[in-house]
């Protein structure tokens, strides 16, 4: 067994879910080498290096590759693919862009997002908005894999790996990359929050959307939202937790007028305490919790702040 | 241009999918299907592109039973011209759904592909991505915004932490994400039109594709269930479980 952990980063640090990666790439069993590619990106391979469980790094560093433009990193992964038996990603927006591109031009079928490693080909995959749990087996000569970050814990420093440059290969000069408008926040990026407060449709207005920002400054929470908030226009995408936007676990997730449509639920079900506010006695997002109060979020939420101190 | 576009049939959204008895699936009869609610974006796109004048023909692909051609009628109400079923028994796993797709637009020629970014019953999320690696075209995946300028179009894409932008060539294979545009209702005159719309029936051995699954299903079952949690009376009680219960704050 050789496997290839395809790193996401921001050039100096690994972004989150990463390093949960290699915990899954370690659970196959083989030597794990990650390649960091980017643009100005060798810090971040001096940090991958010290990751536990990390054999070797490889760092391939050109401007071509800068916003992981995915026609060229599969051109890249695609040059070295031969050496391994298995190419791993996390399954966040830059994994699910180019790795299916990899996956078609090897005559591979990707398995996506995995929660589970049964053995070196057989996986156990969420789908149906997390509803049904599928075991499926590899007949593929290499598995190229996306992994739910979630479902594993980050791997540990105390790694000495060696680190070795790979020769950039060509710009495919089919797109190019033009720039990115982050979202600003002091907060922490959702997927590594450790609390997260999410607001829904019951919030009612983008104004009203932001009463989240006291209770999350207080808990030194994330703040997220359910599709339907994200559909009446009251945040932008990045915000999405659930089946189609970002899957969560944090300690805490704390959902504010949300009704919990399966959907929804399929992205932060696996949080280990959920705390629903909703006035709707039938919600189904209690279904899920771990604490409920029925109540009209627009007095709970400055009560909870208050309460907190 | 011509443009064409996917269309998925699935379980609706809003059903709650239920695990076959024997473990080999999902239940499916009798349970209500739709068309894949990021594959309706997709084909809304195409629409409105048409009706501004960037856009001549419209072409709607599926692939699966013939009952997908239920779901083509549907993507012809909103406004697309003309239908391909690729009909299939069985499971067509994403790879092969690339090389069926692949083959189509051998033979129609699109100068843009735009399929929905994920079908919402497997939840794979490869198949643009797969498509137009087998085509050698450029991708954009997961876009909010797409402005056609010649031979170019300049993208918007959803990414984890906001917006990128990205400038691709055409022909190019796009896909929709949930902020691209909020699809039409269908009115009944424009379903009446639509079954009037030509419709072209297809086996993919008429394709030359191999369409064997590359996975094997072992086992298929409902995730582990959370244990049932507590209604507590305010949020001074539930500030205080969490202090002392959870301990989580």
């Amino acid at each position: 067994m050789a496997i290839l952990v395809i790193a996401e980063h921001d050039g100096k640090q690994l972004k989150p879910g990463t390093t949960n990666t290699i915990t899954a790439a370690g659970k196959l069993g083989g030597d794990v080498t990650v390649l960091v590619a980017g643009h100005q990106c060798a810090e971040a391979g001096t940090v991958a290096a010290k990751v536990a469980g990390v054999a070797k790094v490889l760092v391939a560093d050109a401007p071509h590759y800068e916003g992981a433009v995915a026609e060229n990193m599969a051109v890249l992964v695609l040059g070295i693919a031969k050496n391994y038996t298995h190419i791993v990603a996390p399954a966040t927006g830059v994994g699910k862009n180019f790795m299916p591109r990899v996956a078609a031009l090897l005559d591979v079928q990707q398995i996506s997002d995995i929660s589970g490693v049964d053995s070196a080909d057989t996986f156990v995959r969420p789908t149906y908005a997390g509803n049904v749990m599928m075991t499926v087996q590899s007949s593929d000569p290499i598995k190229v894999i996306t992994v739910r970050a979630t479902a594993f814990d980050p791997a540990g420093d105390g790694g000495s790996a060696v680190v070795e440059n790979l020769p950039a290969a060509a710009d495919a000069g089919l797109s190019k990359f033009v720039g990115q408008e982050l979202t600003k926040s002091a907060r922490p990026e959702l997927t590594a929050a450790r609390v997260i407060v999410s607001g829904g449709r019951g919030m009612g207005s983008a104004e009203n959307f932001k009463i989240l920002d006291a209770l999350a400054d207080k808990l030194g929470a994330a703040v997220g939202a359910s599709r339907a908030a994200v559909d009446s226009g009251f945040v932008p995408n990045d915000y999405q937790v659930g089946q189609t936007g970002k899957i969560v676990a944090p300690e805490l997730y704390i959902a504010i007028g949300i009704s919990g449509a399966i959907q929804h639920l399929a992205g932060m079900k696996d949080s280990k305490v959920i705390v629903a506010i909703n006035k709707d006695e039938e919600a189904p997002i209690f279904s899920v919790s771990s604490y409920w109060v029925v109540a009209d979020l627009f007095k709970a939420v400055p009560e909870m702040v208050a309460e907190l101190g | 241009m011509k443009v064409l576009v996917t269309a998925k049939r699935v379980i609706d959204p809003y059903v709650k999918v239920r695990v076959k008895s024997d473990g080999t699936g999902v239940e499916t009869a009798n349970v209500k299907m739709t068309i894949n609610p990021f594959c309706e974006i997709a084909v809304e796109q195409a629409v409105r592109m048409k009706e501004a004048g960037i856009v001549t023909e419209i072409v709607v692909v599926s692939i699966g039973a013939l009952q997908c051609q239920e779901t083509i009628r549907t993507a012809m109400a909103m406004g697309a011209d003309r239908g391909i079923l690729v009909e299939t028994a069985g499971e067509v796993q994403p790879l092969a759904v690339a090389k069926l797709l692949k083959a189509i637009v051998d033979k129609e020629q699109p100068k843009l592909v735009i399929m929905g970014k994920q079908a919402i019953d497997d939840d794979s999320n490869q198949c643009g991505q797969m498509l137009s690696a087998l085509l050698g075209w450029p991708q954009a995946t997961h876009i909010s915004n797409v402005t056609i300028n010649g031979d170019n179009a300049d993208i918007t894409r959803e990414i984890d932490g906001g917006l990128e932008k990205l400038a691709i060539k055409l022909p190019a294979v796009v896909t929709a994400d949930l902020r691209l545009n909020e699809p039409r209702y269908v009115t009944l005159p424009n379903i009446m039109k639509a079954k009037k719309k030509p419709l072209e029936n297809i086996k993919p051995e008429a394709l030359g594709v191999d369409i064997a699954p590359r996975l094997k299903t072992l086992k298929v079952e409902e995730p582990a269930k959370r244990s049932s949690g507590t209604k507590v009376a305010d949020v001074k009680e539930l500030v205080a479980k969490l202090k002392n219960e959870a301990r989580v704050i």
